[in-house]
């Protein structure tokens, strides 16, 4: 026993040391940075996924002289009601990464104070319809559709899916792996892909024949995509995934992608951002509120949308971006997809979810 | 003389209050508080009080369901757990052969893993294509029950271990003497001494299971729902807030019966206290079915993680280390530095939870383990002891949102403080932390620092050289765990606001959110290196040997 004790000492001092010598984020902050030129920091809340080059805001801070605090904030969906249910004390200034399933929540409790900056050639088609305010300005998009692993059917001799109509036909039984609506993003835009195309009242009966004929749910996109998809080393060829998804399955040999995404199952997610009411500091700060505008525009210049495909992973709304070369050569995208009213997306959410969860339950 | 002693009870009164109060203080501004702010918002809609609605859910056929669904899970999920755990208790405590401490801390690992990882390595098994996919589990409760289990093994050996390797033999080889079977040996004398420890280990696994998030997202597909993840449900996606309070209502209230039954078992001499470790025995013929079981166990223990290294050895189909290089790199620009970066604020992150848990856990257990004399200050203390243990009942997103709506003006405004998600971890470790102390200041005799006193030493020195002398492993070993626990929580850190850093789990999390070969190889590299890192702290914390530690 008495061996021991210089051991247990050691380890204490350790601990301290690791405290006291900035090992802690009590002990090591971030510099005091908080102070730029004119003193003003702007904090912009995102949602877990966004992420840009440390390049670029460094470059943005110093040709506008402020600075940039980013503060992330679960999904898109908790990230939007939670800025529902702090609106009055937000938890910043400007919100990036409200999309088009949850934008009308936030807009009809007045999350947002009015902004409308000067659109690059491309982003009109994704503003959000019926938002006559101006609360949010689109920033980047991308689409939920049906991938197929085409190179499974080559190698099966198998005709692969054209529509997804095909879906519930026989030949494709047990094929298919979607992320659940009720648990993931793109399960909720795969399921608001079929209330559009299939309508109020064909829907059901479409996803009651899909599970019929052997449609898997699991909870989300990886772990459809990563588990069960075949590309990944799983049992499914037909997966619930993005446009974008076929950039990234490219075969070493034929530097060719062999999957490929069915454009009449698409449905478009747009990412907005957009003004919070009273900003972090209150009413009255011009200077933060002048701040925040000037995050968007950064949002919207060149050197941002040209990130987007590589830190996002989404299409960047500027027409005029050049896309890095897989994505031009094989990120197909539909040229249109019937959408469902935003507006309608808030009101039913939850019935069309209760409605779903009780026929896959079944 | 006599006043001299007045007086210094008096202090005395006045200290432990005190070290009672920044405990309560810090519970009641960091739990109390934001979980009081989101009930308010569902029982109070629009500003007045509607219970109605909270009824109306009650009411709802789902709601009964998901009740049913949580409480049949959580039960057989807390049966498997003892029928798996109790044997491997006695083989890995009681019994002595080599490579005892390592299998004891792999035991652990599974325990302060991150859910995600977990789901992975598991649904990698039981998935369509896995070594066992063809038992067709994947997306049923069973899988789910398989997760729980995975998760829960680690409590039942550690608590009942500990407590059966401190286990006076003298009470069973006098049976065994005078005639009795080795079956009524342990159904007569060992059983009994260690209900305490069964009970304790019982219900820790069952307030796990019931409270179990990521397991249940994750394994159960989408066609199940806990309570927990139909609160998460309700609030996060459909901010359907009264129905959320309901169920919160509900959960919270079970846990606190749940407590209050425990509280009431577990009274009377904890046998585990009065320790005389004996020298662990040599395995005997007699042992071959715990050891059959623990074998079980460990086999069962290490498949998915042995599947999740695999996994992050493979590329193209061969073996490969890139994706342990690929953790230099920041994914291609998904990232915003290395992964390596990541780790690094983990552990930063983790100092101060445990820093933290250490200190508000230390004043728990000085508290609820003083000596009281009236029964009022008794029940006082058994409240006390129970309102600690309640985060363990609580939703990790009412947490976090309940953080940001309670926590927004004045001083209090530490919505978007890097150190509220120090802070949360804290409290996710705290009953942790407390469970490994109570047992050891309980235990100690009062008798000890009353001869300190007669000896002339004042408080203080009695304290140090009594209490602080006693606890100062066990801290240690405290230390450990709540740094284990830091390093893998991802449940309330996910919905706290936080500066752009983020740490291993949540890399891991961002890694397996988008497509790419890479990014899952890598995703899998970082979670081996999680696994690990955690493994060796849990090694470090078996090495100094705790007696008591773990005794949650």
């Amino acid at each position: 026993m008495r061996m021991r004790a210089p051991i247990t000492t050691a380890a204490i001092l350790t601990a301290l040391s690791l405290t006291a010598g900035g090992c802690s984020l009590a002990g090591g902050d971030d510099g005091g940075s908080d102070t730029s030129a004119d003193g003003t920091t702007i904090t912009l809340v995102a949602h877990e996924s966004f992420e840009l080059p440390k390049k670029l805001v460094a470059d943005f801070e110093e040709s506008s002289g402020l600075t940039l605090r980013i503060e992330k904030l679960g999904d898109a969906g908790a990230l939007t009601n939670q800025l529902v249910l702090t609106k009055d004390k937000p938890v910043g200034d400007v919100v990036f990464g409200i999309d088009n399933t949850f934008a009308t929540r936030a807009v009809d409790e007045g999350v947002f104070a009015p902004y409308a900056p000067q659109l690059p050639p491309g982003a009109e088609r994704d503003e959000l319809p019926g938002d006559t305010d101006d609360a949010l300005t689109p920033i980047d998009s991308g689409n939920v559709c049906v991938n197929v692993d085409d190179a499974w059917f080559a190698k099966e001799g198998l005709t692969p899916p054209a529509s997804i109509d095909d879906l519930t036909k026989p030949a494709y039984k047990d094929l298919l792996v979607v992320p659940g609506a009720s648990t993931s993003s793109p399960g909720l835009a795969f399921l608001l892909a079929t209330i559009a195309r299939y309508g109020e009242s064909g829907w059901q009966d479409y996803w009651t024949k899909l599970t019929a004929n052997g449609a898997k749910v699991v909870k989300g996109w990886s772990d459809a995509y990563y588990t069960d998809f075949t590309f990944s080393g799983g049992q499914r060829p037909i997966v619930v995934s993005y446009d974008s998804s076929p950039a990234f399955t490219i075969d070493e040999a034929t530097k060719k992608t062999t999957t490929s995404a069915l454009l009449d199952s698409c449905y478009r997610q747009v990412e907005y951002a957009g003004l919070l009411k009273g900003g972090k500091d209150g009413e009255g700060s011009a200077r933060s509120e002048a701040g925040a505008k000037e995050v968007v525009d950064w949002l919207l210049s060149p050197e941002v949308q040209a990130a987007l495909p590589t830190s996002m992973y989404v299409f960047p709304v500027d027409e005029r971006t050049e896309l890095p070369a897989d994505w031009a050569a094989f990120a197909k995208r539909p040229t249109s997809t019937k959408q469902v009213d935003p507006a309608e997306v808030t009101a039913q959410r939850q019935t069309w979810i209760e409605q779903w969860n009780e026929i896959i339950s079944r | 003389m006599i006043d001299r002693a007045v007086a210094t009870r008096h202090l005395g009164t006045a200290a432990s209050v005190l070290v009672a109060l920044v405990p309560l203080v810090i519970v009641a501004v960091f739990f109390v508080l934001p979980v009081g702010a989101m009930l308010q918002r569902g029982l109070w809609p629009e500003g007045r009080f509607a219970p109605g609605a909270v009824l109306d859910v009650l009411a709802r056929p789902r709601t009964g369901r998901v009740l049913w669904f949580t409480l049949w899970t959580s039960t057989v999920g807390t049966a498997l757990s003892l029928a798996l755990g109790l044997p491997a208790a006695y083989v890995l405590h009681r019994l002595r052969f080599p490579g005892r401490a390592v299998l004891r801390a792999v035991v652990l690992v599974p325990f302060v893993l991150p859910t995600v990882v977990v789901g992975l390595a598991v649904r990698e098994l039981l998935g369509e294509g896995g070594l066992l996919g063809g038992l067709g589990l994947d997306g049923t409760p069973a899988a789910i029950l398989i997760g729980l289990v995975f998760f829960n093994v680690a409590v039942v050996v550690r608590t009942v271990g500990v407590a059966w390797e401190g286990l006076d033999r003298r009470p069973a080889e006098a049976a065994a003497a005078l005639g009795a079977t080795p079956a009524q040996v342990l159904r007569t004398v060992t059983l009994p001494a260690l209900r305490p420890a069964i009970v304790a280990a019982a219900s820790v696994v069952f307030l796990f299971c019931a409270t179990a998030f990521g397991v249940v997202l994750v394994l159960g597909g989408v066609r199940y729902s806990s309570v927990e993840t139909e609160i998460y449900l309700l609030t996060a996606d459909l901010l359907d807030l009264p129905a959320a309070a309901a169920l919160s209502i509900v959960q919270l209230a079970a846990v606190a019966v749940l407590l209050a039954g425990v509280a009431r078992l577990r009274r009377g001499p904890d046998p585990t206290v009065r320790r005389l470790p004996a020298a662990p025995a040599c395995p005997t013929r007699r042992d071959l079915p715990a050891i059959g079981v623990t074998a079980l166990a460990l086999v069962g223990l290490a498949l998915p993680i042995a599947a999740l290294v695999a996994g992050s050895l493979r590329r193209d189909g061969g073996w490969s280390l890139a994706h342990y290089r690929a953790l230099g790199g920041d994914a291609g620009g998904l990232l915003p530095g290395p992964v390596t970066d990541a780790l690094t604020a983990s552990v930063r992150t983790a100092v101060d939870a445990t820093w933290m848990s250490l200190l508000l856990g230390g004043l728990v257990a000085l508290t609820v383990t003083r000596r009281v004399r009236t029964r009022r200050a008794r029940r006082v203390r058994a409240g006390l002891d129970a309102l600690f243990m309640l985060p363990l009942g609580v939703s990790a997103v009412t947490l976090g949102f309940g953080f940001l709506i309670a926590l927004d003006s004045g001083p209090l405004d530490l919505r978007t403080s890097p150190l509220l998600v120090p802070i949360a971890q804290a409290l996710v470790a705290l009953p942790l932390v407390v469970r490994t102390l109570v047992p050891v200041l309980g235990g100690i005799d009062d008798r000890q620092r009353q001869a300190a006193a007669s000896l002339g030493a004042g408080p203080l020195r009695a304290w140090t050289t009594v209490d602080l002398a006693a606890v100062r492993r066990p801290l240690l070993a405290a230390a450990g765990f709540a740094f284990a626990v830091s390093l893998g929580e991802f449940g309330a850190t996910s919905f706290i606001a936080r500066p752009a850093e983020p740490t291993l789990p949540v890399v891991i999390y961002r890694l397996l959110g988008r497509p790419g070969v890479d990014n899952e190889g890598t995703a899998m590299a970082a979670a081996v290196l999680l696994a690990a890192v955690t493994a060796l702290v849990v090694l470090a914390v078996e090495r100094l040997r705790v007696p008591g530690t773990g005794a949650w």
